[in-house]
């Protein structure tokens, strides 16, 4: 427990910080080990452990002066530990001295421990007074040798206390410290009570003995780090006089932040500058500095954007610079409750759709249907769409733009016509049609059940749907010749444009389960996906041409011409489903934003390669040997043409912070560590480059970007209404206990009824309508005043 | 000793009973008709309650002493004019939203049972509303035993029945039928009376001419001031010499108190005769110290009781001191040619046993039976009352007292008893949360019983785990909110949203000008200062305790919440406005779930999700699900110019020069993290307009 002691630190050594630790002693082990100049405080306890434990290690952490507990339990010899009170007391020792002891509770906190045991060893630098006439005393006493620094705080042990105990540790031989708790003694300013306050006083720079010595106040709360700027600020000279350009110019306030008038000076009036400047000065003291620009030194730059402020009083300095700092709080107060951003839109979709509230939609060709037409009009043609929403909802009338375009791309289309119904109209019908959220869309197929259309909302992906669900699903099939038409993409040549690949359910005629599960996924996928089915006796041949067993799918892979072949190991509708759409995923695919979700639910890593056109040969086949080579089960290799999506350079910006160049490729691994590592340009995208690459990514050798995993927040505050019904309507918030009794008794009080005026219980006083005492019966009833009898009964 | 003769008493109750009950014990308790449900009285609540349990297919009965149901229609009011509105045009087609501006209709599947199709007159005649009953019994051939009055109801104790008693209903006929539950659905017919001397000279509303000629210059009388009082006054206010109309508290117009049950403007033509100095007028004064002395000419004059008590009973009419003996100029001197009372009905007591211990309420509740805020008896468990009789709950209020308004608290009953009974538990729907404000919106926008049973009843928004879905249950009634998971067999452990409709706290009032100049507030910011009827979401983070519920400020429907939401009132009660309305809503729903339930573009989505680890719900719960909005470019760039989507396409020139310029990939790498405010564009959303 070596440390320097207090005497170093009332040398003026701010802050010596020494690893000092509490230190558990017995009490022969402590008295034994105190040495010269030290000071200690010292707990006695009898089990060892002490109240303040924690606080004191905090304490002496940042002080020079030990803390120690000491244990009366190891031996009990020390005559502290005798006393009968001496556990409910710590004690402050110098050399061996004790100087004082505190009661524990006096010792609540880290503020108080620290602040007392200051006041206690700093007794000389600090100077406790009761009135102002210490005061003063003390301030003639110091005028012409030492400034005065004068605190007012309430209690002692506060944080405040402790921060001008903390302040008089550092600055206690610069200055003079005066402490009081007495809020008498600040009659002197004339101000308004306040909690704190502490006051410098100029002493030290008095002219004329006979003169008091000023006294300007801290306007800031007493922290250690204000009253320390403070002092800074106190001890630059009031004036500083420059000769140089003003912007090579720097003081303690500049440093600090805070605003230096320079007040330009000419040779001839020099010496009333000079008055001028020092009469501001001592008025803005501790709020700005002052500086007296002797112009004649040097030459402005010519043209330099100078603006120059003539000024016809030194008020108007002042209320300048203290306009300023009083503008600068307010706009920052503003900055901090400043919600009016509340009430702006925030919701893009809303937003967009509210702009373009005033454009009226071609509408004519959709039907709008009610609750008396909605019945018969299903019947009417072989295919009936309709959308129902809320025309109040932004969601829905986005997709009522979507679904116009949809409207106007199948016009004149045979069998298929489209209507809308407004939710916010027709409840009822929406009801019956189990429609609870908007937007939905159905299709109505005349003598079957409806399908619900689950796909993006958006003009393209709802024609492709209402295109292929006309088609029947799954098409039967009964010869050879009509499965390989079917897989040629012959037969539905019209939807062939909406890149369908057709899928063939091949079925052993005995195989009726497998097949019922294949006709049942057939019309989940409608809409989606073509299927057709062959289960005639030729299956086999068919299983051993594609060389797979039965039950089986096949895939006409048009862009590839390919026809996979897979075999149907779960048979159940919806593992059918699974196995058909995982087929369907390509294996390097382009990502769109239409397609994305539907890779993303793989939850691989994604190997994107960005590029702002199409893949040239070389590059593709490079990806497509990565995509099927060696670990591409890992990872999903991908690319992104930024012409078809533009977004993608939203995505490349929020990677990276410049864009950079095109093709890039980038390791995206979105679902475990929301890492992103971009492939080093200077390097030629190929197979063994890349996988090289992935390794040492895998080895930690690159530096990712990290994606935000920051959860989606309110964007903005909602309004507080209660705590703006708080401040008017404190009953609300505030529980009051009512017995029933007292509430029922509130209630008739306010209430006053018809019945009760036959059969009333209680008389309820209504003020001011009492009659007057000693007035005769019926003295009210004067005709100007309509009441027909007296409410308190005469005396009888 | 003094106990001795009321244990013969008692003795001689259990004897007639003993043999009562072996009368009705020849056939066999067995052979007692026994109903699941039985509801006294085929007025439109008990026709309301039976709709529902019929098309819930239980065992119920309808019991109506009259030989058609709406009896009491058949006589009153008396002028035959019903004062609850018929309005027939909204300019709107929402069945649920219309309901709203009807008074007069029934709960039904059937739209032919709506009273716009019976009856034209916006005010429509009461014969109307019994031929609607009529029909709504008929049509949905509701099990009604007419000329059955139930004249006697007691318990009969029996572990087996679901509430440890049967009820025993004795009709006219003595005809006893055991039921397991009793719905009392009998309204308050009994008219209120006054005692007082002479009150021998008053007639009853119920039996007074309804012809003006037999009032012509005549000068009367009229006691009490509610709608009936006025009525009257207003039928022969043109041919009677004066109306004088006394009560004892001031007259409470219903515009003022937003009450329907206060006078209604319709009634209100003797306020002008009397404000227009036409000789009418309006006094108030105590009933109780009131008496009519009649004299020899057959004029009532008014006089004090203690002028009676005072003076020799023994004497003549003439000898009683007047007040104006003693004072010349008092108010009502002149003689009265015929004095009526209008002073209301009250609850008939008198059938129910004591063991049932149906007590009447307190002071102005005086008239209705106690029961707790779920309409059940206090007294006894299983005795549910309806309709006008159980106006106790919102007296002064809401509507429950009105068919508007009990027609929805008879179907919170009606799905109490499913869930208790039938372990039916109440209906509710499961939405993703992306639906939330707009589930909140097209409710406060259409629905009726929200609107119609202000503060009453209100729709439950019960979380999911971490608030990804919600379940959303329609007019519960809030009075009974912290025993929300007894009663409905749903769970409450997330926090949940109460949705109730108000008016302002200290808009309405007898003595309230409701008038005053800028009484509307138009700005979301202050909407928590609205006067007009207007919706607030109150959130709690858990279910309130029946403690918080009973602590809670008088007038106020819920105890304080964890936050709370007023939507701004609104002059065309429509609140679809996307910035006065619905964002402020989304925002108080965001804070409350502390997420963004914002709506997207799906291209939004897709820059979303390959550079967050996490999306907003709109995103997760539509794009990633392959049902991402689209949108076209038209509204695409409208989203664009608001500062709220980038256009990614308009830098595509300045990339290409830049780009191959740009430095090295260390450069590129250079900001390692992706601030969330790399998409600063879409959280601080200032229009730069």
């Amino acid at each position: 427990c070596a440390s320097p002691g207090m005497a170093v630190a009332t040398a003026g050594l701010p802050y010596v910080l020494n690893a000092n630790t509490l230190l558990e002693l017995s009490p022969q082990e402590y008295f034994s080990s105190l040495q010269p100049g030290r000071a200690s405080l010292v707990y006695f306890s009898r089990d060892g452990i002490s109240l303040s434990y924690s606080w004191i290690i905090k304490c002496f952490q940042l002080y020079i002066f030990a803390g120690i507990s000491v244990n009366c339990l190891k031996e009990e010899v020390s005559r502290y530990c005798g006393k009968e009170n001496a556990l409910m007391k710590a004690y402050l020792f110098r050399d061996n001295i004790l100087l004082r002891e505190f009661p524990t509770d006096a010792m609540f906190d880290v503020n108080a421990i620290v602040a007392n045991t200051l006041f206690a060893l700093l007794f000389n630098e600090v100077k406790y007074i009761t009135t102002l006439v210490e005061l003063q005393n003390l301030e003639n006493s110091l005028k012409g040798r030492s400034n005065v620094v004068f605190a007012y705080v309430p209690a002692v042990g506060t944080p405040e206390h402790r921060a001008v105990m903390e302040a008089a540790f550092v600055y206690g031989v610069a200055h003079q410290f005066v402490l009081t708790t007495e809020a008498a003694n600040l009659d002197f300013t004339g101000a308004e009570p306040v909690l704190h306050s502490l006051f410098f006083c100029h002493c030290q720079r008095v002219p004329d003995l006979t003169q008091p010595c000023r006294r300007t106040l801290m306007v800031q709360s007493l922290t250690t780090l204000n009253i320390h700027r403070y002092l800074k600020l106190m001890a630059a000279p009031v004036v500083t006089e420059v000769a140089e350009d003003p912007e090579k110019v720097s003081t303690i306030h500049l440093q600090l932040g805070l605003p230096l008038v320079f007040i330009l000076s000419q040779q001839e009036t020099y010496e009333a500058d000079k008055r001028t400047a020092e009469f501001v000065a001592w008025q803005l003291l501790g709020k700005a500095g002052v500086a007296l620009l002797s112009s004649w030194y040097f030459s402005l730059p010519q043209g330099a954007p100078i603006k120059y402020l003539v000024l016809e009083d030194t008020d108007e300095i002042i209320a300048l610079v203290e306009d300023k700092i009083k503008g600068e709080q307010i706009q920052k107060d503003e900055d901090e409750s400043d919600n009016n951003d509340q009430d702006i839109q925030d919701d893009q979709v809303m937003e967009a759709v509210y702009r373009d509230r005033k454009r009226e939609l071609p509408l004519e060709l959709i039907r709008t249907l009610t609750e008396e037409t909605f019945n018969a009009a299903l019947t009417e043609t072989a295919h009936m769409v309709v959308l129902f929403y809320a025309s109040w909802e932004a969601v829905s009338l986005a997709m009522l733009q979507s679904y116009v375009e949809v409207a106007i791309a199948l016009k004149g289309t045979q069998g298929i016509s489209l209507a809308k119904v407004n939710c916010w109209d027709w409840p009822d019908v929406c009801m019956k049609q189990n429609v609870t959220q908007f937007p939905i869309t159905k299709m109505y197929e005349k003598g079957a059940r409806s399908l619900t259309y689950t796909g993006m909302l958006g003009t393209a992906e709802l024609l492709r749907f209402l295109r292929l669900s006309s088609i029947s699903c799954p098409a039967k099939l009964t010869t050879i010749e009509e499965v390989d038409e079917y897989l040629s993409g012959e037969v539905h040549a019209d939807s062939s444009s909406y890149h369908s690949t057709p899928v063939l359910g091949i079925f052993h005629p005995s195989m009726k389960e497998a097949r019922e599960a294949f006709v049942e996924a057939g019309n989940v996928l409608r809409g989606y996906v073509t299927t057709g089915l062959y289960a005639e006796d030729e299956a086999l041949v068919l299983a051993h041409k594609y060389a797979v067993p039965l039950p089986a799918l096949l895939l006409a892979r048009r862009e590839d011409h390919r026809i996979d072949s897979v075999s149907l190991s779960k048979q159940s509708a919806l593992d059918i489903v699974q196995t058909i759409r995982s087929q369907l995923l390509e294996t390097f695919p382009e990502i769109t934003v239409e397609n994305l979700p539907d890779y993303l639910s793989l939850e691989k890593p994604l190997l994107i390669l960005f590029n702002d056109r199409g893949l040239n040969r070389s590059m593709r086949m490079e990806m497509l040997s990565l995509a099927n080579g060696k670990g591409h089960e890992a990872f999903l290799a991908c690319w992104m043409n930024l012409k078809n999506t533009p977004v993608g350079r939203g995505v490349l910006k929020a990677y990276f912070s410049t864009p950079p160049p095109l093709p890039l490729l980038a390791w995206v691994n979105r679902h475990s560590s929301g890492q992103v590592f971009a492939f080093p340009s200077d390097q030629p995208v190929t197979e063994t480059n890349v996988l090289a690459w992935l390794e040492k990514l895998k080895a930690g050798l690159d530096i990712p970007t990290t994606l935000s995993d920051e959860a989606w927040k309110p964007p903005l505050p909602a309004y507080n209404f209660l705590r703006m019904m708080e401040a008017t309507l404190p009953k609300f918030t505030v529980h009051t206990v009512y017995s029933r009794g007292g509430t029922d008794e509130l209630q008739q009080a306010e209430e006053v009824s018809e019945e009760k005026s036959m059969v009333r219980e209680e008389q309820v006083e209504e003020p001011g309508l009492e009659a007057e005492e000693g007035q005769s019966p019926g003295r009210d009833l004067r005709g100007t005043v309509p009441r027909l009898a007296g409410r308190e009964k005469p005396p009888k | 000793m003094m106990a001795l003769p009321a244990a013969q008493r008692s003795w001689g109750l259990l004897l007639t009973f003993a043999f009562y009950m072996g009368s009705s014990c020849t056939e066999g308790a067995s052979t007692l008709p026994h109903h699941n449900y039985c509801i006294i009285g085929a007025g439109p609540s008990g026709l309301q309650m039976a709709y529902f349990l019929q098309h819930a297919g239980r065992n119920y009965v309808v019991f109506e002493r009259s030989h058609a149901p709406g009896s009491f229609f058949a006589l009153y009011p008396r002028h035959r004019k019903l004062i609850s509105i018929n309005k027939r045009h909204t300019g709107k087609s929402n069945s649920e939203f219309n309901l709203r501006h009807d008074w007069n209709s029934l709960l039904s599947h059937d739209s032919r049972l709506l009273f716009r199709h019976y009856s034209h007159d916006f005010f429509p005649e009461a014969d109307t509303m019994v031929h609607y009953l009529e029909d709504f019994a008929s049509m949905l051939e509701l099990r009604v035993q007419y000329n059955t009055a139930i004249i006697h109801v007691r318990l009969e104790r029996d572990s087996q029945a679901w509430n440890g008693h049967y009820f025993i209903l004795t009709d006219h006929n003595n005809q006893n039928y055991r039921c397991s539950l009793l719905l009392v659905a009998t309204g308050t017919w009994v008219p209120n009376v006054v005692n007082f001397p002479g009150s021998e000279y008053v007639e009853g509303y119920e039996s007074v001419s309804i012809n003006p000629e037999d009032f012509a210059g005549q000068s009367v009388l009229i006691l009490g001031r509610g709608n009936s009082a006025f009525e009257t006054a207003e039928n022969i206010l043109g041919v009677t010499n004066f109306i004088h109309m006394v009560s004892r508290s001031r007259v409470r117009l219903s515009w003022a108190t937003h009450y329907v049950g206060d006078l209604r403007a319709i009634n209100n033509g003797l306020l002008d005769t009397y404000q227009l100095k036409s000789l009418d007028g309006l006094l108030e004064g105590d009933l109780e110290d009131l008496a009519i002395v009649k004299d020899k000419k057959g004029k009532l004059h008014i006089t004090l009781k203690f002028y009676l008590e005072n003076s020799n009973s023994s004497a003549g009419a003439e000898s009683i001191t007047l007040p104006q003996d003693e004072l010349d100029n008092f108010a009502t001197r002149a003689p009265y040619d015929r004095v009526i009372r209008c002073l209301g009905w009250k609850f008939d007591f008198s059938i129910y046993n004591r063991s049932l211990r149906l007590m009447p309420g307190k002071g102005t509740k005086k008239k209705y039976p106690l029961i707790k805020p779920s309409y059940e008896s206090r007294g006894t468990r299983g005795l549910f009352v309806l309709g006008t009789a159980s106006h106790s709950i919102d007296f002064r209020k809401s509507a429950g007292g009105f068919i508007h308004g009990f027609r929805y608290t008879t179907r919170a009953v009606h799905r109490l008893l499913e869930h208790r009974h039938h372990g039916v538990p109440w209906p509710s729907s499961v939405y993703p949360i992306t639906q939330l404000t707009n589930s909140i919106i097209k409710r406060v926008n259409e629905a009726s019983g929200l609107y119609q049973m202000f503060s009453v009843l209100g729709d439950i928004i019960l979380l999911r785990e971490n608030a990804t879905a919600f379940e959303y249950l329609e007019e519960y009634p809030v009075g009974i909110l912290a025993e929300l998971e007894l009663h409905t067999g749903r769970k409450a452990h997330n926090g949940l949203f109460v949705v109730v409709m108000e008016y302002g706290k200290n808009f309405s009032g007898a003595d309230k000008d409701v008038f005053y100049y800028n009484r509307a507030v138009g700005e979301a910011q202050h909407a928590w200062q609205s006067n007009f009827l207007h919706p607030v979401i109150y959130y709690y983070k858990q279910l309130p305790t029946v403690r918080e519920m009973s602590l809670r400020p008088p007038d106020w429907p819920l105890p304080r919440p964890d936050a709370v939401h007023h939507i701004v009132e609104d002059f065309l009660t429509d609140w679809t406005a996307p910035n006065a309305h619905i964002l402020p809503l989304r925002r108080f729903l965001e804070n409350c779930l502390d997420t963004d339930l914002r709506n997207f573009f799906a291209e939004s989505c897709f820059l979303f999700a390959l550079t967050h680890q996490k999306l907003p719900p709109f995103c997760q719960q539509g794009y990633m699900r392959m049902q991402g909005l689209v949108g076209n470019e038209r509204l695409r760039h409208h989203a664009v110019e608001a500062g709220l989507l980038e256009d990614h396409t308009v830098m595509h020139f300045t990339d290409e020069l830049l780009g191959g310029q740009r430095g090295s990939r260390d450069q590129l790498l250079k900001d390692h993290v992706i601030p969330s405010s790399s998409l600063h564009y879409l959280v601080t959303a200032k229009d730069e307009l």
